[in-house]
């Protein structure tokens, strides 16, 4: 105490700061970077959790890029992200483009489409896999039969379960992104448009000439965004698919779902851990390609 | 000044004063209507869910949203065994521990790094920042054989732990405590605060928005978390209601109307808080989502 109170005020308060850092910094290098660095190392590793870890080498890497099953789930992985990721912000900015220039029930309206983002995926996951149960329970079939249209099997279908696990995962995520759309647009100065009006410029000519280029920040965060999140989709698969993980034929297997699969139902966490480090390569390299192709625009 | 002119300007001013109304045109009907439509579709299966948790089995098979016979037998089963209510207490006490937990640290860090100049500030900012790039998938392998080792396993504390702190919300902290001036900061070291009072009763309650946007967006982050919890826990006592939901549907298998009770049990708690705050709530996710 007495060493404190000779301190300069500059020292006492970089003593301050220390102090409120001490804390945080055990946390972030105990739960964060400890941890980052174990399941790289662990990725070389072989080990089923109840012996000692031993040294593979590359076995691991080796053994997934020879693993016809790694591939489907790669294939499937970047399928959720080249579907749902322009799907869901066109949607959403066509949403929030027309949203934005309504004031009748605007709340409302705002409110109604915001909802689903609230809601737990797990929850979701299994109300749309009811509404995608074949006739007489499932509400798409009935409404199809209804109409005097066949049936459609969704969950069953190796080149339909895809999609049909990704669109509530595409729904509950729009309330978010037209938000996000609509502050962008609000930021948006209005002189810009009067001026363009004043011009008799088209309502096309200014949403491309104007709106557009003036959202790219905004743009450019949504992408990255939803690409982050759709790529470690798992919630919606793992409970549309209880009764057969990741499948049919594991066609609708993502990624992450193979991880925890090799981890908690195999016990291989070496194997898992390497393609942890997979999962961490495609999230950095989809990230950076992207922040590169949307800002040099 | 032309007559359009005149026109966009007096817009402009209507605009401002929030006295602008746009001119009723049959294009702005039919906007009005696509989205009026398009809103319901997109509350239609939380509709549906409602409406089947209200049904009786027999009426399942039918597409009417209102039920003919409405009861509330659905809940009295689903909840009757206590399970339920014990996923709920659970999710509710993690959630609320971490938001405190993350709010707290984070806003402290946010100001510290902010506000506090020291040789290291920026390498330990970036350090925590880079956190971001590293996706939680990686980290369960890890986490799981520290729980594993340390007996974490089927606790709070390990359902917990990863969440205590958040890069996002550090950075988030730290570009709103950048709007607080430095001078309220020095007249209140004048009057004698030490360091942490000033934070804690100076800074803090300028930037209570930001606090409550972050607040929003933890605990929602934590009371849908799935996969952390799926791992962490095998004891059906200690799951949270996410987890606890997958297992209950499981179990009922084609008793579609007492799985969308659990769904709707699971919903209902949010949408509530939702329709409340709701005016904060967007603005809050607009203000985080714009700053980060």
């Amino acid at each position: 105490m007495k060493l404190y109170s000779r301190l300069s005020i500059d020292r006492k308060r970089t003593v301050w700061a220390w102090g409120f850092l001490t804390v945080p910094i055990l946390f972030y290098v105990v739960i964060r970077f400890y941890p980052t660095a174990d399941a790289m190392v662990l990725s070389f590793q072989s080990w089923n959790l109840l012996g000692a870890r031993s040294w593979a080498g590359l076995e691991n890497y080796v053994r997934l890029w020879n693993d016809p099953v790694f591939w489907q789930v790669f294939r499937n992985t970047f399928m959720y992200l080249i579907l749902g990721t322009p799907i869901s912000l066109v949607i959403s900015f066509v949403i929030a483009y027309n949203l934005d220039k309504t004031r009748f029930l605007h709340g409302t309206l705002r409110a109604l489409y915001f909802l689903p983002f609230l809601t737990t995926a797990v929850a979701m996951a299994w109300v749309w896999r009811w509404f995608y149960q074949p006739v007489p329970i499932g509400v798409f079939n009935n409404l199809l039969s209804s109409m005097g249209i066949g049936q459609i099997r969704f969950l069953n279908s190796t080149t339909n379960a895809l999609p049909a696990i990704l669109a509530p995962a595409v729904w509950a995520g729009l309330g978010f992104q037209i938000i996000i759309f609509m502050a962008g647009l609000r930021a948006i100065p209005t002189s810009y448009y009067e001026a363009a009006r004043i011009d008799g410029v088209s309502n096309w000519t200014i949403l491309r000439e104007i709106t557009l280029p003036l959202l790219k920040p905004t743009i450019v965060f949504l992408v990255v965004f939803s690409s982050i999140g759709f790529l470690r989709i798992f919630d919606q698969v793992f409970n549309m698919t209880t009764n057969d993980p990741g499948g049919p034929l594991n066609s609708t297997m993502p990624l992450v779902m193979m991880i925890y699969q090799t981890a908690f139902s195999s016990y291989q966490m070496g194997y898992a851990a390497a393609q942890t480090v997979v999962l961490f390569t495609v999230l950095l390299v989809v990230s950076l390609v992207q922040l590169r192709i949307l800002r040099d625009r | 000044m032309s007559d359009a002119e005149i026109k966009v300007s007096a817009e402009g001013l209507m605009r401002q004063t929030g006295t602008y109304k746009p001119p009723r045109d049959p294009m702005q009907i039919v906007r009005w209507t696509l989205l009026f439509m398009g809103a319901v579709v997109m509350v239609m299966p939380l509709v549906y869910m409602l409406s089947a948790s209200m049904k009786y089995p027999h009426e399942m098979f039918e597409m009417n949203i209102i039920p003919r016979e409405p009861t509330f037998e659905n809940y009295a089963l689903v909840l009757s065994d206590g399970r339920f209510l014990q996923w709920f207490v659970n999710s509710l006490i993690i959630a609320i521990a971490t938001t405190v937990s993350a709010v707290f640290f984070d806003a402290l860090v946010g100001y510290t790094l902010c506000k506090f100049d020291f040789r290291g500030r920026y390498i330990i900012f970036i350090a925590i920042l880079s956190t971001l790039m590293i996706p939680t998938e990686m980290l369960v392998l890890p986490w799981y054989m520290m729980s594993l080792h340390f007996g974490w396993l089927d606790t709070y504390w390990g359902i917990m732990f990863p969440g205590l702190m958040t890069a996002f919300g550090t950075f988030l902290m730290k570009q709103f405590f950048e709007t607080v001036p430095d001078d309220f900061l020095e007249a209140a070291r004048i009057d004698g605060l030490n360091e942490f009072q000033i934070w804690w009763s100076v800074a803090m309650p300028l930037v209570t928005p930001a606090l409550s946007a972050l607040a929003i967006f933890i605990f929602l982050g934590n009371w849908t978390a799935f996969i952390w919890p799926l791992i962490v826990t095998t004891d059906q006592s200690l799951y949270t209601l996410p987890v606890g939901l997958t297992t209950f549907s499981v179990e009922q298998s084609v008793q579609w109307e007492l799985i969308m009770t659990g769904a709707a049990l699971a919903t209902i708690p949010t949408l509530i808080v939702f329709l409340v705050f709701q005016r904060y709530i967007i603005r809050g996710v607009a203000m985080a989502g714009l700053k980060g």
